[in-house]
């Protein structure tokens, strides 16, 4: 039962939440409704006498193209293949970051390096340093070997790029984890004779299950709207366009907002997909939700 | 405190935007990057005797990020920008967007008097004139004389003379830009309108790709199974074709003029056997691919009648003399050519000049882009081509394009 008092708190409550509400409708809410508006159009910046409701007809469009499907898959193996070796490069650091007794600052800062660096910024350092002649990398190829004009090479060295500057941020994730391992519990396990092996598959990586899947649940959403590191090494040359590369060239490059949008919302609908798998199925927390 | 900074920060930003300093109309040229472009502004801006000052901006050096950056300040209703310079095949899409203005009156007049009719042609959308016409320029067929006594006037003569060239052990590849990029779709536009034929009728709204372009899907496949055939040529961009003749591997190339300035450069001993002729066709000479650049104005120009005047002094005989000379842009007014430098930076002018009387102009369509992909796209590689099956394809893939239902890789 509420009393007088509550709901007046209630109402107040409303009130206070009102504002914050408003501007995330306006700055959200707004331009994905529009986004969703202009797929269903006709809408092409090169022919705007030829404006028009079409329906579901882009949405054909694009799930019937090939270059839609190219981009997906690419966009998929980029993300789970740097979203895996990320998991596992930053268990690594992490436990290297949180057991290390000497210069433990020092440690965590210079790890924390590439991600503090502006993704295009370090993009071209990767692009300069696998072009052929003037890069370091590419140097140490056989002679006349220009990777980032294949399509595997290409791939390849847009996910080491992305393993790269984002493996920091998964290990910092995954030290919060680590932290909420007891350290009596650990000295128990291996007093009953648990290896380290068996101590951290049977205790840490399960007490650390809700880090885990919030580090990889925050990746994975990152890494399928991958666009710098392309738009810089490669902008979808050689078959390497992400979906939101591809997307950018429609809307931007093309002018076809129809089609651009349409591209935005499948999107929208499949980064929905991957949230609602990781916290339905694999019963990860959201963010802000209660600890179960 | 903060209210006095913000106050003067947004004074600053007005002043920055501003349009008119002291009563000189500020007019922004965007261009692509061309090393003399401030000299000749230089000139233009002391000619104009405080009538207007001309501040130029340098767009991205790569043809679709120039694009890129000029339709997306476009369709935000930029102010800032007010001469355009424009790639030959962007005059219909920006047209048709409405982001420039028809030239008319006495500024049309002034930008046709001596301009060559093919270049002016591609400043021009449903009848009305979009642009001044700037620089142009053709490709050539480029040979050695040492290797070839005459040079090959169609596809089937190049091939020819290949098989004898390897049967010889001698160089014998014919360069063609064959990856998979805009250079393709150029080279079967050019093609196609040898063997008399368009991929789009003239008014642009239509697929045309009949019987010529069967015929010309033909030729590039057996080209491309042939001896004239270098290795790489599913990979090769002009500049690869003009090193692969540069470093003695390739005995012809079909290019623009600048390979001869380049050869000059790098290669003195191949130069005095290093002859152009008309660019390859299928019964006889051929129809150039056609390039260059346009000067237009923006709708959203504060000022049109100095952007008007500034674009006309930017491209007037003794601009594009200068741009011809310093920067080896291809002039659009015919008297330039009679300059008498020219015949020294252009030993092939009368090549150029015939060229133009029949160059094949690319599509005229606001989709260009997307018809321009979807060509290279379904052409690559070359050899793969199985004519009415790829013919099919590409109908039906143009035909979507034209229908906004064009989706870019």
């Amino acid at each position: 039962m509420i009393g007088e008092g509550g709901r007046g708190e209630r109402r107040l409550a409303l009130w206070l939440c009102a504002p914050a509400t408003i501007v995330m409708i306006a700055v959200t809410g707004w331009p994905i409704l529009y986004s969703f508006l202009l797929s269903l159009r006709r809408a092409d910046l090169r022919f705007p006498e030829d404006q028009e409701w079409i329906g579901l007809a882009n949405y054909a469009t694009v799930l019937g193209n090939a270059y839609w499907w190219t981009a997906f898959g690419v966009t998929l193996l980029i993300t789970v293949v740097s979203v895996v070796i990320e998991l596992v490069l930053g268990m690594l650091v992490a436990v290297a970051m949180y057991r290390t007794v000497v210069g433990r600052g020092l440690v965590r800062t210079v790890v924390l390096i590439p991600y503090g660096i502006v993704t295009v910024a370090a993009a071209y350092g990767w692009k300069y340093a696998w072009t052929p002649g003037t890069g370091w990398l590419a140097n140490l190829l056989p002679e006349g070997t220009a990777p980032l004009t294949q399509q595997g090479p290409s791939i390849a060295i847009i996910i080491l790029a992305e393993v790269w500057k984002t493996t920091p941020f998964m290990a910092l994730l995954l030290m919060t984890g680590l932290a909420l391992v007891p350290e009596e519990l650990l000295r128990a396990a291996s007093m009953d004779g648990a290896n380290r092996w068996q101590r951290f598959t049977k205790i840490v990586l399960p007490l650390m299950k809700p880090a885990i899947l919030v580090a990889l649940l925050f990746r994975t959403l990152d890494a399928f709207r991958i666009f710098d590191n392309i738009y810089v090494l490669t902008n979808g040359a050689q078959n390497t366009s992400s979906v939101s590369i591809i997307a950018y060239h429609n809307l931007i490059g093309g002018l076809n907002l129809g089609i651009g949008s349409t591209m935005s919302v499948l999107i929208l609908i499949s980064v929905a997909i991957i949230a609602f798998v990781f916290i339905r199925v694999f019963g990860a927390a959201a963010p802000g939700s209660e600890p179960r | 405190m903060i209210r006095t900074v913000a106050v003067a920060l947004l004074a600053g930003a007005v002043a920055g935007c501003g349009s008119s300093e002291g009563g000189i109309a500020q007019v922004n040229l965007y261009n692509a990057p061309q090393q003399n472009i401030q000299a000749i502004a230089d000139r233009c801006n002391r000619l104009a005797g405080g009538r207007y000052r001309i501040v130029v901006n340098v767009l991205p050096r790569d043809a679709d990020g120039q694009r890129e950056q000029l339709v997306r300040r476009l369709a935000a209703g930029d102010p800032g920008l007010d001469v355009l310079g424009l790639d030959v095949t962007w005059t219909a899409e920006l047209a048709e967007a409405g982001w420039i203005r028809e030239w008319t009156g006495s500024y049309a007049e002034r930008a046709r008097a001596g301009t060559l009719a093919m270049p002016l042609d591609t400043a021009i959308w449903r009848g009305k004139l979009y642009a001044a016409p700037y620089n142009t320029n053709v490709q050539l067929l480029w040979y050695r004389s040492d290797l070839v006594a005459a040079a090959p006037v169609t596809w089937q003569g190049i091939m020819d003379a290949a098989r004898r060239l390897a049967a010889e052990g001698k160089p014998a590849y014919g360069e063609v830009p064959g990856a998979q990029y805009e250079g393709l779709a150029v080279w079967f536009n050019s093609v196609v309108a040898s063997a008399g034929g368009s991929i789009l009728t003239p008014d642009g709204d239509a697929v045309a790709l009949g019987p010529p372009a069967l015929r010309a899907l033909g030729v590039m496949r057996e080209y491309a199974r042939s001896k004239a055939a270098d290795p790489s040529l599913s990979n090769t961009h002009e500049d690869e074709a003009r090193l692969a003749v540069e470093g003695g591997r390739a005995a012809f190339e079909v290019n623009w003029p600048y390979v001869y300035a380049s050869m000059k450069a790098n290669r003195p001993d191949i130069l005095p056997y290093f002859k152009w002729a008309a660019y390859p066709g299928i019964d006889g000479p051929g129809r150039s691919p056609l390039g260059g650049a346009n000067f237009a104005i923006s709708r959203y120009s504060g000022h049109p009648r100095e952007a008007f005047e500034a674009a006309l002094c930017l491209r007037d005989a003794e601009s594009q003399r200068i741009a011809a000379i310093k920067d080896g842009l291809p002039p659009t007014i015919e008297a330039v050519y009679d300059e008498p430098e020219m015949a020294r930076v252009y030993p092939m002018r009368q090549a150029i000049l015939d060229a133009l009387k029949t160059a094949a102009p690319r599509p005229k369509t606001p989709v260009y882009q997307n018809v321009s992909t979807v060509i290279s796209a379904v052409l690559s590689p070359p050899a793969g081509i199985d004519p009415p099956v790829t013919l099919a394809e590409l109908r039906r893939q143009v035909g979507d394009a034209l229908q906004s239902k064009g989706v870019l890789p």
